[in-house]
């Protein structure tokens, strides 16, 4: 029997709020209002409510749980996903996959935990002077979350796709590790990135929330946060306004809700925009800058056997190997990991059209992806880019790939093409325009050295957005200090993965989750003025 | 010195920048007439079988059927997206549906209904390798709407050997 929270939740008068449900206007009253319900949102409500905080959570996305979730493209896609998981950068050089649902990103993603690389965390301190913020530091906050998400190495055998990595990189003495994940009773099935069927996966969705609405807090869906009032160095309230669907245009209720303070955690896109359309101070123009995104390539291959890419734990293998060759801030490293493969996304992210691409789709069940995460944000010539808005006050991310991000994505492709012949592979081929594949190693090595490094002809995507509100103890250096206190308002805290000063270098739900735990809860104890609940 | 060869190129060039400019105008105006959907239909009914040679079925009926098909599923798509980007993808419509920027930018020199397919193939494929990033996104656009919106339905998995889903108990 699959349990859903929210069947038994609602049952014992969880309050939940459907925004374009409300006949009138209204305004709330809390003591922390959290504006988004994924990584950072939902470990802050938790903390916040069971610390016995009045918290209010604000989501844009609609509320979709567990028997909702049909294993499906079609509907995963639009309802689950910004943009209908086609948000792209400002010349839509980069396709970003991020979460837009209850539970954020939590509630799509492969379920990838790492702690944050100490090498990220002492380039940190060197760069953003975030002294505190030490591995040692903040090891008991990764601990706690690790047990509330039962965080733990995948023990099972990993499906044939991340098999390929672990065997190719053995052939060539490369090391590998085995991924962590946040599952309880995981069925192996596959599908996290259509959100868990099985309510297996720890998402916030099933964990953070409930606990925070079985708490007393309440929860708003469908509703955008459109402004902040902000009045001297004080956020007086949040405006807000309903929307019915992806794509269509809010209104007309509008939400006004007044708290003692207010928690950022829409993402780093969301997070910086609100505080854009808000006119929030800015003195030293940080904000919105340096935003990154491991701008990942991709390297398809067709095995001899069969991989069925879409079965099993998605994510189980990583291969650091990259990332620590060089310097921090030398050539870009990048992490490897393999993807699921699913017909829509494999299909949209495959190169071609017509029969060419009818017939790589033939080899669907016998396909095998690679992606290679690129660190940015460390070399001097990978600063990120920059969130701005639209006309229409909606957030665009402008990321410009620079010749440095370009010369790792080469590199990547030659370290993915190597790996996969190296497991046997027949054919591989990077994922880029001028492609068509290649049957030997000797051919794709001569092959890649020459391909034409443009957005548009490689197919470059992210699935981690950071920075945009990033920390440092010095205004000048950052919009936030290393709380995510806001350096300009007294009463105003970010708690995502927008704090970030560069990229993390490793998938961020872990680094998001321990950060936003130890920020929390020195907030709570601020607010209370007793320790805040340890949850777990 | 410039060449007569480099002289022409440019001038294409400059005149399809401003047809295009026209065009963006144009399309601005259009954006929420009724007709603009039915040109993209129109449009789409050209594109959609170049893009899925190869997977269409061959039986005349059962073909045209599919191409409906995905065309609407293409319009749920398009529905889903940001307002912000469902005026862009209707600005792009427009450009094709003008004959002028379709005959400059997309080299389709016959109207859709009757353009053979060669030519839209030959058109996608210059999108596709184009210099022009603009071109490149567009090509990039048409290939993840139509080919998502084909390989979203179940009718589409048996010839790639996806068993779909699995089922499970609840």
């Amino acid at each position: 029997m699959i349990r859903d929270p929210y069947v038994e939740g609602r049952a014992a008068g969880w309050q939940i709020v459907d925004a374009p449900s409300l006949e009138a206007d209204h305004t709330l009253e809390a003591d922390v209002v959290i504006v988004g319900s994924g990584a950072g949102g939902g470990t802050a409500a938790e903390i916040l409510a069971r610390s016995g905080l009045r918290v209010i959570m604000v989501e844009e996305g609609a509320l979709k749980s567990t028997r909702d979730f049909k294993m499906r493209e079609a509907e995963a896609y639009p309802d689950l996903y910004q943009e209908s998981a086609s948000r792209k950068t400002r010349d839509k050089g980069i396709n970003i996959l991020q979460g837009r649902c209850v539970g954020g990103s939590t509630t799509v993603n492969w379920t990838s935990s790492f702690r944050t690389p100490p090498a990220t965390l002492e380039y940190w301190q060197r760069n953003f002077g975030l002294q505190d913020l030490d591995a040692e530091a903040l090891a008991p906050w990764f601990a706690m979350m690790e047990r509330r998400l039962n965080i733990l190495p995948w023990e099972i055998k990993p499906n044939e796709n991340n098999q390929v990595l672990q065997r190719g990189a053995a052939k060539l003495g490369i090391a590998v590790g085995q991924i962590s994940r946040n599952v309880t009773g995981c069925w192996n099935l596959g599908y996290c990135g259509m959100g868990c069927p099985t309510g297996a996966k720890q998402s916030m969705l099933v964990s953070t929330i409930p606990a925070a609405l079985a708490a007393g807090a309440v929860l708003l869906t469908r509703a955008r946060a459109e402004r902040l009032a902000i009045f001297g160095d004080q956020v007086t309230a949040l405006e807000c306004v309903a929307i019915v669907a992806n794509g269509s245009p809010p209104g007309p209720r509008r939400i006004t809700i007044r708290a003692k303070h207010y928690v950022l955690a829409a993402g780093a896109i969301g997070s910086p925009a609100l505080l854009l359309r808000s006119g929030a101070p800015d003195p030293h123009r940080r904000l919105g800058r340096r935003t990154f995104l491991h701008p990942s390539v991709i390297s398809a291959a067709v095995m001899p056997q069969e991989v069925h890419g879409y079965a099993g734990a998605p994510q189980s293998v990583y291969c650091d190997h990259y990332l620590e060759r060089d310097a921090l801030d030398g050539p870009l490293g990048f992490k490897l990991e393999s993807p699921p493969l699913h017909p829509v996304l494999f299909a949209t992210t495959l190169q071609g059209f017509g029969s060419a691409h009818a017939r790589l789709m033939r080899e669907f069940t016998h396909s095998q992806a690679l992606i290679a995460l690129v660190r940015d944000g460390f070399h001097p010539r990978s600063q990120g880019g920059t969130v701005r808005l639209r006309d229409d006050g909606s957030p665009m991310l402008d990321y410009p790939l620079t010749d440095v991000v370009w010369e790792a994505a080469r590199r990547a492709w030659l370290a993915m093409a190597e790996i996969q012949f190296a497991a046997g592979a027949k054919w591989v081929a990077p994922v880029h325009e001028q492609s068509a594949g290649y049957s030997s190693w000797a051919e794709a090595r001569a092959a890649i050295a020459a391909l034409a490094l443009k957005p548009q002809l490689a197919r470059v995507v992210s699935a981690h957005v950071m920075g945009g509100c990033g920390m440092s103890d010095q205004p000048k250096y950052g919009v936030t200090n290393s709380y995510g206190k806001h350096h300009q308002l007294a009463n105003l805290s970010v708690c995502d993965g927008s704090l970030f000063p560069t990229s993390i270098g490793a998938n961020p739900q872990l680094s998001i989750y321990g950060l936003a735990a130890r920020n929390v809860s020195r907030l709570a104890e601020v607010l209370n003025g007793r320790p805040a609940v340890a949850i777990a | 010195m410039v060449t007569r060869r480099q002289f022409l190129k440019a001038g294409v060039i400059g005149g399809a920048a401003l047809a295009m400019l026209g065009a963006w105008q144009l399309a601005r105006q259009r954006t929420t007439a009724s007709n603009s959907l039915d040109a993209r239909h129109l449009i789409l009914s050209a594109i959609v079988p170049a893009m899925l040679a190869g997977v269409l079925p061959e039986d005349a009926t059962a073909r045209r059927g599919a191409v409906v098909h995905t065309i609407a599923r293409v319009d749920q798509t398009i529905a889903g997206l940001s307002p912000a980007v469902q005026t862009e993808v209707a600005e792009l419509f427009a450009l094709l549906n003008t004959g002028v920027t379709r005959v400059l930018l997309a080299g389709v020199w016959a109207d859709w209904q009757v353009a053979d397919a060669a030519s839209i193939a030959a058109f996608l494929e210059r999108w596709r390798s184009s210099s022009w990033l603009l071109m490149r996104s567009a090509y990039g656009a048409l290939h993840d709407l139509i080919l998502g919106a084909w390989y979203s339905e179940p009718t589409a998995w048996a010839a790639i050997g996806y068993p779909g889903p699995p089922e499970i108990a609840r």
